[in-house]
């Protein structure tokens, strides 16, 4: 069975470290907050202008003045601190992050990364992508193996104008999990398969060259 | 002595717009955006407006009010997502569109204001951001050249001001405020509370006063995108 998106986020948990600095992406990359193991402490930035980010507020506590990101209402902790966007991008181009976890549309085998724009569809900007994923230290992208038509996102070249080159460290997909030497030359290697899934399935599926570093 | 203090945000608008004009309006989303200078800048009927600002409002509200009227005539942006009226013109050609990193976006309005011309980074390299611009080498690493912005008018929304333009933001609202408000050639704030000159603690303040023109007491609707709640603990955005 490929994994499903709550276990998606799970595995994306498992990146995570005691002490580590994190930015998460809208949709799946969200979910991992909710599986940061208990005793790990893990401070969640949200880039326009939030280091600490609580969960969601109660009903009566819904501030306008405090939003995440993705513009939802949500709530600080003890440790919160707030500041401008140009601070909290300095603090993410600078590469005092430790952990950015986001969606991709395409993915290649050297980490280029291709998630903000299709061209002839209407676009809707690159938000904050493009600094995240040129200034975080590690890079997990987490998304489906394959499009809706079946297609291959994992791909030896990406056809999508791309968001970084060679930003991408990890990549999880519902069939499996694959190193990416971004900065080097070795090979793409998949280090994991999930539940069910066999090597000959994901290498059907996978237009991108991979070694085989099953463990 | 001079007086910074306007009675509404019409009359703080006055003598500073003209057609063509650019002007950088603080917020992300919805949040901390300068709600009434943005309803008296469409009172004001000014035209063909190049805005700089990280979202673009939605539909009915924000700087989508300016987009009803086509006082627009293009945006600088990181992410236009939540505004039917805005792709309609885009995509009609009505409207300009230049996206910029929300990083570079903040950086180019941060280096405006301080008297940058331009910066090097390594956000975009490699993309279509990038493409056209000079770039440069540093330690084997590659940065791209990208400028520093300047406006004609600055409008931005703080939590309390003085009447001296000192300025306290609140949590998150802060956003593009502080560095807009550098880099407009004139800025106007609008404030929830206004206090008396001495009542705010000189080391609590975000923005000083010298940056700015003119401030103006607000009532503010504070609208949210998206209004999320939980009953249980602990509950993530999902």
């Amino acid at each position: 069975m490929p994994w499903s998106r709550d276990q998606l986020a799970q595995r994306a948990a498992k990146e995570l470290r005691d002490g580590f600095y994190v930015n998460l992406g809208i949709g799946i990359p969200t979910l991992v907050a909710n599986y940061i193991p208990d005793g790990m402490e893990v401070t969640l930035q949200s880039e326009n202008g939030m280091l600490g980010m609580g969960p969601f507020p109660h009903d009566e506590d819904v501030d306008a003045d405090l939003i995440n990101a993705g513009k939802q209402t949500i709530t600080a902790l003890k440790k919160t601190s707030y500041f401008s966007s140009s601070d909290s991008f300095a603090m993410i181009r600078g590469g005092h992050i430790d952990l950015s976890i986001l969606g991709a549309m395409e993915v290649n085998d050297r980490g280029d990364l291709a998630n903000w724009m299709v061209p002839g569809k209407m676009v809707k900007g690159m938000g904050g992508a493009m600094d995240l994923v040129a200034g975080v230290k590690r890079v997990v992208v987490v998304m489906e193996h394959t499009s809706k038509d079946g297609a291959s996102k994992l791909l030896k070249k990406c056809t999508l104008p791309v968001t970084g080159i060679n930003v991408v460290d990890l990549v999880i997909t519902d069939l499996g999990v694959f190193e990416i030497d971004k900065h080097g030359s070795q090979p793409m290697k998949l280090i994991e398969l999930a539940g069910g899934v066999t090597l000959d399935e994901i290498t059907a599926k996978t237009e991108a060259t991979f070694v085989n570093a099953l463990r | 002595m001079a007086n910074k203090v306007y009675p509404d945000a019409q009359s703080a608008l006055e003598g500073f717009t003209f057609d063509g004009m650019s002007v950088m309006s603080g917020g992300f989303g919805l949040c901390g955006i300068p709600e009434n200078l943005i309803i008296a800048l469409r009172d004001s009927g000014v035209k063909g407006i190049t805005v700089i600002s990280n979202n673009a409002g939605v539909d009915g509200w924000g700087l989508g009010l300016l987009l009803e009227t086509k006082q627009i005539k293009k945006m600088v942006s990181s992410y236009v997502g939540e505004n039917k009226e805005f792709a309609r013109q885009y995509l009609s050609g009505e409207l300009e569109l230049e996206f910029n990193p929300q990083g570079t976006l903040a950086e180019r309005c941060r280096a405006g204001g301080a008297g940058i011309a331009g910066f090097y980074t390594k956000t975009g390299v490699g993309t279509l951001v990038a493409e056209g611009k000079e770039t440069k080498v540093f330690n084997g690493e590659t940065f791209v050249l990208e400028t520093g912005l300047v406006a004609d008018l600055s409008i931005v929304k703080a939590w309390k001001g003085d009447k001296e333009g000192n300025l306290i933001f609140r949590k998150t609202a802060r956003n593009f405020n502080p560095m807009m408000a550098t880099a407009g050639k004139k800025c106007v704030a609008e404030v929830e509370i206004l206090v008396e000159t001495g009542e705010l603690d000189g080391d609590a303040i975000h923005t000083p006063g010298i940056y700015v023109d003119r401030i103006v007491q607000g009532t503010f609707e504070k609208r949210i995108e998206q209004r999320t709640v939980t009953k249980r603990e602990n509950a993530y955005p999902v």
